[in-house]
């Protein structure tokens, strides 16, 4: 390899200007580079391997083994105890309400934020009123203040309309803290349309929400789409805003997981742990490897003018 | 853009407004007044309930006389810095890599990018095991037969960050690779014939012609990750909980803890309202660097 690498190498310089293809697929350049690459998908792989060889394995095999070999004898014990028995605290129903509470606060608030946002993106786009850009400054700023100095004036907010602690306390900050970035998002969507269509539109009679009934939002599919991935992922993954404004009965499953794994009663169960951490990112997984190519646009969109 | 001028004011497109009470709400009410609202209450003594007596900066200096919020101010600083450098590093690498016109492209960037889609708390999860000095990395290691082989970051308060670092960095250089990923595919393809004819090295390319031409790219990165770093909570919560001891505590889990379960919210607004300076001190060069120039124009 190493008498032939420096010679193939010259070749590949001298042809490559002229555009005819390489031929050399096992260059030095080649090795270096998938290989490295390969190196890097291993260490990003790794944990994802561990979790689910763990969560296989019985504990003795994890007492007696080390977390890296495959387990000998494959049990699902663990996955079933994660899901219905584990405790937090004394509920022992398992993760399986978690699930449920984080899909009551999940549906509600996509819909919830994706449609408020939507509108005002819509609104900030073709129907600009005298400060509209002020208030859509004070949001996007908004999105870079730490949520931190916000927590409590909103824990009195909540308290005040009689919401604090319920599933719809937590869909209203989901809503609140989504709409920059969503309402970012479908501002340079519908900016970027074409004007003849709107202005066609209000010759033609129509209002306010006709247009955005009747033209926006049939065109607008595929910002909906990855807004909805952007919202799914982020209001899923949630921690901070779960463990603040809602009870236990109530904890959605990202801070379920974490009392269940982090409990210090009890002997540490490490095959129900994984089990649980893996069923805690099964919704985000799905919708990453489904998703793909918008998933990489949603956050690209979110990050380029973020 | 505008809809026919007639002259009626405050009625004048009046759907719109009606539509965007949301926004306006969430922007004044939530945002601006939540914020000036904790401003504010960090200059009062207030313990279990937020109460109107002013103790001046009172607050500010303890919280920075504590031993704890030192520790805090520390380690972000340690996994700030750390991690601004080595995700800007790495996911540059890693883009530059993915954009060589290499076969499975798609396969490679899924597997680097996945991490992503997955939450603080598993991500914190899942390396406190690895990680773990009994069963984890260490152990294997020993088991390998480098007996005096020792990395536990979960039990050294002196490597504790580290190891938080290490799960961060799993978690967010997919981010970055895309971003830059997307830049590098805005470059023209004439920069790379015009630099292939003079003779240009690869790296020499990269380093003197490909980076200067991202700039915006970086400063967006730039932007994103220090935005991420400090709001750094939910990791440190699964991962280590702040301990051993307080060795691993960062600053918005000090407010969070102040606030929610010591009951001083006095303090946890005084170190909320350090937190949001630091944003602005951080925000306001960049804001005026990218919008101050433009509005000029």
């Amino acid at each position: 390899m190493t008498d032939t690498s420096p010679l193939s190498a010259g070749t590949a310089a001298m042809t490559g200007p002229r555009g005819a293809k390489p031929k050399t697929r096992l260059s030095r350049r080649n090795i270096f580079l998938y290989g490295t690459l390969l190196l890097i998908s291993v260490y990003y792989l790794l944990p994802l391997y561990v979790m689910v060889v763990t969560s296989l394995k019985g504990m003795p095999e994890i007492r007696m083994g080390n977390i890296f070999s495959p387990p000998v004898e494959v049990t699902f014990q663990p996955w079933v105890k994660a899901w219905s028995e584990a405790c937090t605290g004394i509920n022992c129903d398992g993760l399986s309400r978690g699930f449920g509470n984080s899909v009551r606060i999940l549906i509600p608030s996509v819909a919830l934020s994706i449609t408020i946002a939507s509108i005002n993106g819509y609104a900030l786009a073709n129907w600009r009123f005298k400060g509209s850009e002020v208030f859509f400054t004070i949001l996007i700023i908004g999105a870079f203040i730490p949520y931190q100095t916000m927590l409590y004036p909103i824990v009195i907010l909540l308290r005040e309309i009689g919401l604090m602690g319920s599933v719809w306390g937590l869909v209203l900050v989901h809503t609140v803290f989504g709409m920059p970035i969503l309402t970012l998002l479908f501002r340079n969507y519908f900016t970027s349309m074409p004007e003849e269509l709107f202005k066609a539109a209000r010759v033609d009679g129509a209002g306010f929400w006709g247009i955005y009934f009747r033209i926006m939002l049939p065109m607008s599919l595929p910002i909906f789409v990855v807004a909805m991935i952007l919202q799914v992922t982020g209001i899923w993954n949630d921690f901070l805003f779960g463990v603040i404004y809602t009870k236990p009965a109530t904890y959605p499953m990202t801070v379920q997981l974490n009392n269940i794994v982090n409990s210090v009663q009890g002997v540490k169960e490490y095959n129900v742990n994984m089990a649980a951490t893996l069923l805690t990112s099964l919704v985000p997984l799905v919708i990453y490897f489904v998703s793909g190519k918008l998933f990489v646009r949603g956050i690209a969109a979110g990050a380029v003018k973020g | 853009m505008d809809s026919a001028k007639r002259p009626n004011g405050l009625f004048r497109n009046k759907s719109a407004k009606i539509a965007s009470i949301p926004m306006i709400l969430t922007a004044l009410v939530v945002f601006f007044g939540g914020t000036a609202w904790t401003v504010f209450y960090s200059f009062t003594g207030s313990r279990l309930l937020p109460k109107v007596k002013f103790v001046g900066f009172d607050q500010y200096e303890r919280l920075w006389s504590s031993h704890r919020w030192m520790i805090s101010i520390e380690n972000l600083a340690i996994y700030g810095i750390c991690s601004l450098v080595l995700t800007m590093v790495l996911g540059f690498t890693l883009a530059a890599l993915l954009d060589r016109k290499i076969r499975f492209e798609n396969t490679f960037r899924t597997i680097i990018l996945y991490p992503f889609a997955l939450s603080f708390v598993v991500t914190g999860l899942a390396w406190q095991w690895i990680l773990n000095p009994d069963f984890g990395v260490q152990a294997v290691v020993r088991a390998w037969g480098w007996e005096s082989f020792s990395f536990d970051p979960m039990n050294n308060p002196d490597i504790v960050i580290y190891g938080i670092l290490i799960a961060g960095m799993w978690q967010g250089t997919g981010l970055v690779m895309v971003i830059m990923l997307a830049g590098l595919r805005g470059i023209d393809e004439d920069i790379w014939k015009a630099t292939r004819v003079d003779g240009i090295g690869l790296v020499k390319t990269y380093v003197q012609v490909i980076v200067p031409m991202m700039r915006p790219v970086f400063v967006t990165a730039l932007v994103i990750i220090s935005s991420g770093i400090i709001k750094l909570y939910d990791l440190v919560v699964a991962q280590t909980n702040g301990g051993p001891g307080i060795s691993s505590e960062v600053p918005a889990k000090y407010v969070i803890d102040y606030m929610f379960k010591a009951q001083n919210l006095g303090q946890g607004f005084a170190a909320s309202t350090m937190m949001m300076v630091s944003v602005v001190i951080i925000l306001v060069p960049w804001a005026y660097l990218e919008f101050g120039g433009k509005k000029r124009d």
